[in-house]
């Protein structure tokens, strides 16, 4: 009875934050993790009182960028790979918005990968939300960046000879000051690295782990859904027990938690800095 | 009357005070030869009037940045020259499709690929039509001289703020880089236009809703009108479909909403054409050498007149069947292998004949070189 409760007003949380008029049922097959990261990010943001005006869901093209379509936000579906400068126009023009970024593993690592370190290195006050499932599910299941070394894609029918980018580690690198990643099987977590994420001033990445098991999940034989967040539960390692395991442990392991966090300036600001004193020196 | 403010100046220079006039706040850009100019004065003068900078890592982040501001309330502009134009078009196809106002610089040099970075050329004309993908229709101006690309960059602002349209300036090497004495305007001295705000509340607000002139409202994200802008195919809510009673309508918006309105775009410099009986038709640099050029036959008793073309698209059509009435002869001169001399001899009846001069060595043409082709021609 009690959980029934909570789960109603869990409920209620997300659907006042769906587009009214916006026809259901979504583009996503029935399962996807996308859904899960939705719902978590929706709680985030509510945990935070921000208001819908002052958020900007800006996203590229993909299964995962469908995302913003849905909710009741100032909402930017822009071009394949492009989120990141769109949302770096959004934020510079406006840089008391809430800007965040909605991008999938392909999205954000092949066509995107210079706009990412880019925006990582910029600092800019912009949280992105990378849905890493592993795979292209837009287009029919093709690998992608992420796509482990050895799996199964339509394009990597005899197994994918490429190795894969680890995108935290990737962010990290470029100099985004804040780096998370979560599971959609733990979704609390997720929400609450997400809040972190957003509440952190300067450049945010969260990979959440998802599961396609249209494509990856089939293609790899990793069973359905339900079957595929059990891989992710039985996989996942929290950051503290990680410090504990070596390499070789910790091969084929996601650590979750905030893997990264500094306090750097931020790119408006500075430039805001710039423009009074160009302004003050008149 | 106070004494107006004369100044030498660049072209690209010019570019950037005619944009700071017409209200531009927000540059975003990446430097290649022979637009760099145009990044290097918006850099230093946004921060002094409190708009904003910023280079981007490549031309389609420039642009992405460019709709991003303007999405979000700023006037908003990008420079580049031929291989960046090529990289934003994807970008520039979505701002028609998001029906979102900008302003691209294209300083063109010699091409194909990287081409000719320090020559000049006007072969990205065709590029500015037809450059990305699908059906759309574009707007370009053209300025002749550093004067004009004050004028011409204030009028490709409100141009794209009244139809809610990306539009091009097409310029060249040489007016970016050549230098001339120009008047600045005064505050006040050109109207300035902007787009139009809903005037409905949010719940009532559809986003790209039918209006008589086919232009819809524009909300700046921020202000409460929480709407969907998508690249997709969409209906009057922002929101994308597949159903032909609604694509078809979306692209005749996009299409129309400019096409009905070719006469109040099209802008042309006519010079002694009363009795032409010959005309040479120009734009851009090519366009100075062909009044200079007239008027030397002219003064050696030749009834010959001159053309320019200030709005390059929508192509002036109508104009140039009334201007060229009497004519006998046209000469076109054009920086490229023959672009805008296709457009002209679509537009004339057969009865004018219709003859090209080109140069594609990356030299501009001569008054000299025009004359030439008349002395052929007659
Ligand atoms: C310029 C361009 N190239 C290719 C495509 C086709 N395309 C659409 S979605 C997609 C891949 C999406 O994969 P990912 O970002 O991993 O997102 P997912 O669908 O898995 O959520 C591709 C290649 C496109 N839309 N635009
Ligand atoms: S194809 Fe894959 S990523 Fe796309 S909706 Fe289906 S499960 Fe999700």
């Amino acid at each position: 009875m009690a959980t029934a409760t909570v789960e109603k007003q869990k409920s209620d949380v997300i659907l006042q934050y769906l587009r009214p008029r916006k026809k259901f049922p979504s583009v996503w097959c029935a399962g996807c993790g996308n859904g899960v990261v939705m719902s978590a990010l929706i709680r985030a943001i509510d945990n935070l009182h921000l208001s819908k005006d002052e958020v900007a869901m800006v996203s590229g093209i993909g299964c995962t960028s469908r995302m913003p379509v849905y909710m009741d936000f100032n909402s930017l579906h822009t071009t394949h790979g492009r989120a990141l400068p769109f949302a770096t126009g959004v934020k510079f023009a406006q840089p008391h918005m809430k800007v965040i970024v909605v991008t999938g593993d392909g999205d954000a690592l092949a066509i995107g990968g210079n706009h990412f370190i880019h925006a990582c290195r910029r600092n800019i006050d912009i949280t992105t939300i990378l849905i890493n499932n592993h795979i292209y599910g837009m287009t029919g299941g093709q690998g992608s960046p992420t796509t482990p070394a050895n799996a199964f894609s339509t394009t990597t029918p005899y197994g994918n000879a490429e190795k894969s980018f680890d995108p935290c580690s990737l962010a990290q690198a470029a100099g985004a000051s804040f780096v998370a990643r979560g599971t959609v099987y733990h979704a609390p977590q997720l929400e609450k690295v997400i809040q972190q994420a957003i509440q952190h001033r300067g450049f945010s990445v969260v990979e959440a782990i998802s599961n396609c098991h249209t494509y990856f999940g089939r293609l790899n034989r990793l069973g359905d859904a339900v079957a595929m967040l059990q891989t992710f539960k039985e996989r996942t390692v929290t950051l503290a027990k990680s410090r504990e395991m070596s390499a070789e442990e910790l091969k084929d392991k996601f650590v979750i938690g905030v893997l990264h966090e500094n306090d750097k300036t931020e790119f408006c600001d500075e430039y805001q800095r710039t423009v009074e004193s160009v302004r003050g020196g008149k | 009357m106070a004494e107006r403010k004369r100044r030498l100046m660049q072209g690209n220079a010019a570019c950037v005070q005619g944009a700071i006039y017409a209200g531009m706040r927000f540059y975003a850009g990446y430097p290649i030869t022979p637009s760099t100019e145009v990044a290097e004065g918006c850099a230093r003068e946004l921060p002094k009037i409190g708009g904003r900078f910023i280079q981007m890592e490549d031309e389609i982040a420039s642009i992405a940045a460019v709709v991003g501001a303007s999405v979000s309330g700023l006037k908003a502009m990008t420079a580049t020259s031929g291989p960046g134009y090529s990289l934003m078009l994807e970008n520039i196809g979505y701002a028609y499709m998001t029906e979102t106002p900008c302003v691209i610089v294209n300083v063109q040099r010699g091409g194909p690929s990287t081409g000719l970075p320090t020559k000049v050329s006007q072969s990205d004309t065709m590029q500015a039509r037809w450059g990305t993908h699908g059906d759309y229709t574009a707007i370009a101006v053209a300025p002749s001289s550093v004067g004009d690309t004050i004028t011409e960059t204030i009028r490709a602002f409100n141009l794209s703020e009244r139809f809610r349209t990306p539009v091009t300036v097409l310029l060249d090497e040489v007016i970016g880089h050549m230098r001339e004495m120009v008047t600045i305007p005064e505050p006040g001295e050109y109207p300035i236009i902007n787009r139009v705000a809903p005037t409905v509340p949010p719940e009532q607000f559809v986003p790209f809703v039918m209006t008589p002139n086919m232009v819809s409202p524009m909300p700046a994200y921020g202000q409460g009108y929480r709407y969907n802008v998508t690249g997709l195919t969409h209906d009057i809510m922002g929101f994308s479909t597949n159903r032909a009673d609604e694509i078809a309508p979306k692209l005749d918006k996009l299409k129309f909403k400019i096409e009905n309105y070719r006469d109040e775009l099209a802008k042309i410099r006519v010079d002694m054409m009363d009795d032409a009986e010959v005309a040479f038709i120009a734009y851009g640099t090519v366009a100075r050498t062909a009044q200079q050029a007239a008027l030397i036959a002219r003064q050696a008793g030749f009834k010959v007149g001159s053309i320019q073309l200030f709005t390059i698209w929508p192509f002036p059509d109508q104009q140039l069947i009334e201007l060229c009435a009497r004519c006998r002869k046209v000469i076109v001169g054009e920086l490229n292998m023959g672009q805008i001399v296709h457009e002209v001899q679509r537009v004339l009846p057969r009865d004018v004949e219709i003859h090209t001069i080109q140069r594609y060595d990356g030299e501009i043409l001569t008054p000299h070189q025009l004359l030439e082709k008349l002395d052929e021609v007659l």
